[in-house]
């Protein structure tokens, strides 16, 4: 047996996050019995916007994705999900959590137990193509409201975006979320509490900064997290941003991994090669994290899994990004809801990255990834070739070959983040024993199925 | 020292015997379902050639995508590896292998002493390149050798769907309906091929001398499309089909003991 380099612990953090993941989910459940306006809507968009509300949020894509976990525990179950909305139209080109969550409703089946949920109105908005359908296709199938949000992200700063189409940008925002304020008053009948929607903007901007922060302590080597734990962690700040008890769950994350940092703990006690992966990872096939493992190989994050909800600020002097400075930090008091709606828009354009990706130029996302490549000190790329994601998978062949241009080993794989019929696993690991040999790394221990 | 050197394909079984680094026996067999049979099909008419019994073996390196149905093997290494070492062994100067195999096409970028720099290995829609070019040649009553002998004639350009063997194949059927000549119908199977296989090695960034191996390169007629999809003069490999086991031969003879 191999000597182990480092120390290693479990994350005290985890079993929290796996619990207020549950909480959410069960909330939503109950929402309606408990008298709580009802919403549904998407990961990228402005999840602070309904916190004037005493409400519950059913998330699209950690919803699309936890049915494809089914995948894995069982197949014939899950099948019955894609078949319900493939045999209603929905094609296998679609977004495979769209198509999961349709086929989630037609059932009328709720993934964590009992029929779905009854959501009193959706909040759409305009992500990648896909996303800004899917709330329009299940307002025609439930017949319940959407309320369209435009979002247009900035440019990404390689571009020079002149200061007055940002201020364009902002303001268009603005205008939106005091519209769909006052259609979400009109559709529930309810008032909205400006209060408790500033508490919900500046929780927004703490839990992303703060997970921006869980990801930098990651460049430290040994890295005291690695990418499969991150994807656990990160998905609260998906569902749950404006949240008092996800803010609080990032602050003693945050505390804990710098804890790991300062005594060296690590993730893989063997750690030999940093890598990135691309794209979302097929959520129900995890096992390939572990395969990396046995090689002494941790993954230390992706562009996605950093940026879908953290929040990153460019420094335009290092041409880098570090986590965004929130409001609190800052000193901005923040009183009226006019004043909320601005940082919301504000925080919104400014730090997500993902967002750019899916709708810009892929020069900027390079920039991103090749800036992670330095500051993470990576040895490697593995791009998921993702065919269920028309967003995250735009530019990803351009992303390669400026990775090898680079001279930085990368490999490719085919599949889909929430479909397994199109991941071939025996494929995609024997093509990693071919990269981790090309990577020049031995395996270390052997991998065993499913630990 | 005699090792021997095994590559399990999706295809064919081969195995290298080498003594003291010389190639004294190679064998090939169908890969069946029963893959350690076709193994010791190979080997056996690998030791008949080298006049060795099986007993003189000393070690014994298993590379290929049915490796792990070989037990007890001193090396085990992916095709990636053993298609560096054996390309170098035969030519230094050497810098992207080629291989076409079946089932699979890979591309190698080959660094000093033969260590892989990078790979790339088809995705799952330009997989079956081999198995694809020989599927066509029943479809038009040839054999692979009239086949690639017919591409060599063609006068014209025919495009066909590069990305998918079945539409490839459909497309293909409407050529011979439309009694497109013949010639240039083998001539757009190779083409469209030789575009996946390009496409997926320009991923290492080829650069000269390039190696071609493996059992489709023995076609000329694709090997003629993937010259003019590469823009560049690449040689075949001596015995394409056997560098995979030399190579593994080889890393088994360098193990330390
Ligand atoms: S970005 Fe990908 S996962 Fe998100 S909605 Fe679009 S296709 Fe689906």
């Amino acid at each position: 047996m191999v000597e182990k380099k480092y120390k290693t612990a479990p994350l005290k953090s985890w079993d929290k996050a796996k619990e207020i993941r549950l909480n959410i989910y069960k909330e939503i459940a109950e929402a309606k019995s408990k008298g709580k306006v009802l919403l549904g809507g998407g990961a990228e968009s402005l999840i602070a916007l309904p916190t004037g509300f005493d409400y519950a949020m059913l998330v699209g894509e950690p919803y699309g994705a936890a049915i494809s976990y089914l995948a894995k525990s069982d197949p014939d179950e899950y099948m019955k999900y894609v078949e319900a909305s493939e045999h209603a139209g929905y094609p296998r080109d679609l977004c495979a959590y769209m198509r999961n969550y349709i086929g989630s409703i037609l059932r009328d089946k709720y993934v964590f137990g009992g029929p779905f949920p009854k959501i009193d109105f959706y909040l759409q908005a305009g992500f990648c193509d896909t996303h800004s359908k899917w709330y329009q296709a299940v307002s025609d199938i439930t017949g319940r409201p959407y309320f369209s949000l435009d979002l247009v992200p900035f440019d990404w700063e390689i571009e020079g975006e002149s200061e007055k189409t940002k201020d364009l940008k902002r303001k268009y925002i603005v205008d939106q979320i005091h519209e769909a304020i006052a259609w979400m008053e009109k559709q529930t009948g309810r008032e909205f509490n400006d209060e408790t929607f500033i508490q919900g903007v500046l929780n927004e901007c703490e839990s992303t900064s703060l997970w921006a922060k869980v990801c930098i302590a990651n460049r430290a080597i040994p890295a005291p997290l690695d990418e499969k734990t991150m994807l656990s962690l990160y998905v609260l700040a998906v569902i749950g941003r404006p949240r008092n008890d996800v803010v609080e769950f990032y602050r003693e994350l945050l505390d804990e991994v710098e804890d790991r940092v300062a005594n060296q703990i690590a993730a893989n006690p063997y750690e030999t090669a940093r890598i990135i992966t691309d794209s979302q990872p097929p959520w129900f096939a995890l096992d390939l994290f572990r395969l990396l493992e046995t090689y002494g190989v941790v993954s230390v994050g992706a562009h996605y899994t950093f940026g879908l909800s953290g929040g990153w600020e460019y420094d335009e002097e290092n041409k880098t990004w570090e986590a965004g400075k929130t409001p609190q930090e800052k000193g901005v008091e923040v009183k009226t809801r006019d004043e909320a709606a601005n940082v919301l828009a504000d925080w919104w354009l400014r730090t997500g990255t993902v967002c750019r990706g899916v709708r810009h130029s892929g020069a900027g996302k390079i920039q991103r990834i090749m800036d992670m490549v330095d500051r993470w000190k990576v040895d490697g790329a593995i791009v998921h070739l993702n065919r269920g994601c028309e967003g995250t998978s735009l530019g990803q062949m351009d992303i390669v070959s400026s990775l090898l241009e680079r001279g930085l080993p990368t490999m490719t794989y085919e599949g889909n983040h929430a479909d397994p019929r199109e991941y071939d696993e025996n494929r995609t690991f024997a093509r990693i024993e071919s990269f981790m040999e090309t990577m020049g790394l031995k395996q270390l221990y052997e991998f065993k199925k499913g630990e | 020292m005699i090792t021997a050197g095994i590559d399990l394909g999706a295809t064919y079984s081969k195995v290298v015997i080498l003594d003291d680094g010389k190639v004294v026996g190679k064998g090939i067999s169908k890969t069946t379902l029963e893959p350690e049979e076709s193994v010791e099909k190979a080997l056996n008419a690998a030791l008949q050639e080298a006049k060795i019994d099986k007993g003189q073996v000393e070690r014994t390196g298993v590379t290929g995508s049915g490796r792990r149905a070989i037990k007890d093997a001193d090396v085990v290494a992916t095709d990636v590896t053993a298609d560096a070492r054996g390309a170098y062994h035969l030519d230094k100067e050497v810098k992207t292998v080629i291989d076409v195999g079946g089932e699979d096409a890979r591309a190698v970028k080959v660094g000093e002493n033969g260590k892989v720099i990078n790979s790339a290995v088809n995705d799952k829609c330009a997989a079956g390149a081999g198995a694809f070019v020989e599927a066509m040649s029943r479809a038009m009553q040839l054999s692979l050798e009239e086949f690639a002998e017919a591409s060599l004639k063609s006068t014209q350009e025919i495009p066909i769907n590069a990305q998918c063997a079945i539409f490839a194949e459909s497309e293909v059927v409407s050529l011979i309906s439309d009694e497109t000549p013949r010639e240039d119908i083998c001539r757009a199977v190779h083409d469209g091929i030789a575009d996946r296989i390009t496409s997926m090695a320009k991923r290492v960034l080829v650069e000269e001398k390039v190696g071609l191996m493996g059992g489709a390169v023995m076609n000329k007629g694709l090997v003629e499309s993937i010259r003019e999809g590469l823009g560049l003069d690449p040689i075949i490999l001596p015995d394409p089909l056997f560098v995979s086991a030399l190579g593994i031969a080889l890393m088994a003879a360098d193990q330390e003991d």
